[in-house]
């Protein structure tokens, strides 16, 4: 979805440009021409695709080709080894927990995140006086570093954090505890990290393709005697249909590739109970020295976002469809 | 007539409701930011719990924070970085977006579906190669390697918002100045970066604040050298202190400061950035 909307539609102009251009190319036949010089018009793309292939395309390649070797980062000369280092994943229980985790993550804060956000962006699309004040607010977490975020929480969750303070107030004190110290709750703390800072985003976005809802349609509706549920499924909901593709897409891609957060909070603890996929690659690589095993385990962590922008991808067309 | 159409013009007690309703929900949202400013405002033998207010507030933490996580430094850094990183993308990504918008050639096509792709590969894959060939280019621990990192890898997204921003654009602009005259560059500079102007805001703004607030790929170049971007030195300056958790609050407040200021004062076209920008 994201990269395919560009692509389709306005073809006519660019396609007229190149009739002209050919035709006045004629015309004009000599090199000094305005237009002719249109020629070399890929020398504009160059920079930008040069630095883009060094930094992006050629490490991937190399990233994916080195994952069949014993490459260490050092030395230069590596021996193929075939599928060793994936068979080793296949074989590391904390290559499932991370890859588990992973995914948890990603489907936790997706639902909450987008729910959330549509909730806050349905009420601030309303005629409360604090609407501006609320969006502002409940956007600020997104600018903020996810690293500060981190620590922030780590004091707020921990033994003598504000968390079981508040409980303690309420005369729960028997639910106090440290919350990123206990393995079943960890990730969900983490979960509820990562939607605190990016709700907002969901929000805005939803806020935004609200203003396309035609507002003679559900005062319409609501005079016909459709309630608010039944106005918002038939009248809101087909028109904000891109804010969810998006929201979701954003959600999924992003918290696959959770990194931040979690080496603040928890490190990926404890005994591996948060680690993520980007945490384990890290720790294998830099900490334990094993590059062409933490290349196999990028290798799949790719797959994985691959297989998931496909399969939302694949979800959006089909409820487009439904929806017509 | 008195039905629910009118809640729709009207501030009727289900408006006041859901008012109070929102109002709660972003507290609560609120609390840590609460915590993190009362927090920061404690002595460290402060008498109340997490939730109480400062008695009596000081503002001593700020300047320890300052000297001994050595903030202004980083604060620098960040700066350095994120300036240069955003104003390559911006000139890089506009130039390229100019063709790959233009042109319908095969050439064309294939380098847009090419760097377009690149939005959703996960850059962990290209991570350990690159990181050596930043090694064996010695930039590691400059900021060199992080400007060069950022171009790249911001590319597609910002390639993306403009092509998608300069197809909507009629093509009458340009020939006209080449008609006058103008050569490619001159027209693309003159005529046509000008009318993308909206995009480019929402570019610049989307990069800020993803460069600015990196952490990975800044830990791994730069961790324990002079040229740290904020996010590492706060990594760093909290691995150091952690038990002083109110010093640590005042360097968390210091760090997101310059960036939240940013986003106050530019919150309306922050916001439309955003929700627009991420539709490309």
């Amino acid at each position: 979805m994201l990269t395919e909307t560009p692509l389709e539609s306005p073809q006519e102009a660019p396609a007229l440009s190149r009739r002209d251009r050919r035709k006045r190319a004629r015309l004009a036949g000599s090199r000094g021409s305005a237009l002719s010089r249109r020629r070399g018009s890929w020398i504009f793309v160059l920079p930008a695709l040069a630095v883009y292939l060094f930094v992006v395309v050629w490490p991937s390649l190399r990233g994916a080709a080195l994952s069949f070797t014993n490459w260490n980062g050092i030395q230069p000369v590596v021996e193929f080894v075939g599928l060793d280092n994936f068979s080793r994943a296949m074989d590391d229980p904390r290559m499932w927990q991370a890859l588990g985790n992973t995914i948890l993550i990603a489907a936790v804060v997706t639902v909450v995140q987008t729910t959330l956000g549509l909730l806050f962006a349905l009420g601030a699309n309303s005629l409360i006086k604090s609407r501006n004040v609320i969006r502002v607010i409940m956007f600020a977490p997104v600018v903020i570093t996810p690293v500060a975020t981190g620590f922030l929480f780590k004091n707020i969750l921990g033994s003598n954090g504000a968390l079981n303070s508040i409980l303690e107030n309420v005369g729960l004190e028997s639910w106090t505890q440290e919350w990123l110290g206990d393995s079943d709750l960890a990730l969900w703390m983490v979960c509820m990290v990562i939607v605190w800072q990016y709700t907002g985003i969901a929000m805005v976005i939803f806020l935004a393709n609200l203003q396309g809802v035609p507002t003679e349609q559900l005062e319409a509706a609501a005079m016909d005697g459709a309630g608010p549920i039944r106005r918002f499924w038939s009248i809101t909901r087909p028109h904000l249909a891109p804010a969810f593709a998006i929201t979701i897409m954003l959600a999924i891609v992003g918290s696959l590739k959770q990194f931040d957060q979690v080496w603040v909070m928890t490190g990926g603890g404890p005994n591996g109970a948060t680690e993520t996929m980007s945490t384990l690659l890290y720790r294998v690589a830099f900490q334990y020295g094993q590059m062409s095993y933490g290349l196999a385990i990028a290798v799949v962590l790719t797959l994985v976002v691959l297989v998931f922008a496909i399969l939302q991808n694949r979800a959006v067309s089909w409820s487009t469809r439904e929806s017509r | 007539m008195v039905d629910e159409g009118v809640t729709m013009t009207k501030y009727t007690w289900r408006t006041a409701i859901l008012e109070s309703g929102m109002i709660l929900g972003t507290l609560v949202f609120c609390m840590p930011f609460y915590i993190l400013v009362t927090t920061a405002l404690k002595k460290p033998n402060d008498p109340g719990g997490p939730l109480a207010l400062p008695s009596p507030p000081t503002l001593a933490n700020f300047p320890d924070a300052w000297v001994r996580g050595e903030l202004g430094s980083a604060i620098l850094n960040s700066v350095i970085v994120t300036v240069i990183s955003v104003t390559l993308i911006v000139i890089l990504s506009a130039l390229a977006s100019y063709p790959l918008a233009r042109v319908t050639r095969a050439w064309s096509r294939l380098t847009y579906i090419l760097i377009a792709g690149g939005l959703i590969l996960p850059f962990q894959l290209a991570m350990l190669p690159l990181y050596q060939t930043m090694r064996d280019l010695s930039l590691l621990g400059t900021p060199w390697s992080l400007v060069l990192f950022y171009v790249g890898t911001q590319m597609p997204f910002s390639v993306i918002l403009y092509t998608g921003f300069l197809r909507e654009i009629p093509v009458v602009y340009e020939e006209a100045a080449s008609i006058d005259g103008a050569n490619q560059l001159g027209t693309f500079v003159r005529v046509l970066f000008p009318m993308l102007r909206p995009v480019t805001g929402t570019v610049i703004i989307l990069n800020v604040v993803t460069v600015w607030n990196d952490f990975l790929t800044p830990l791994l170049y730069l961790y324990g050298s002079n040229q740290e971007t904020i996010p590492v030195a706060l990594f760093q300056f909290v691995g150091q202190y952690v038990s002083e958790w109110n010093v640590v609050f005042a360097g968390l407040i210091i760090t997101i400061l310059p960036i939240l200021i940013l986003y106050f004062l530019m919150q309306k076209t922050v916001i439309k950035g955003f929700s627009g920008g991420l539709k490309g």
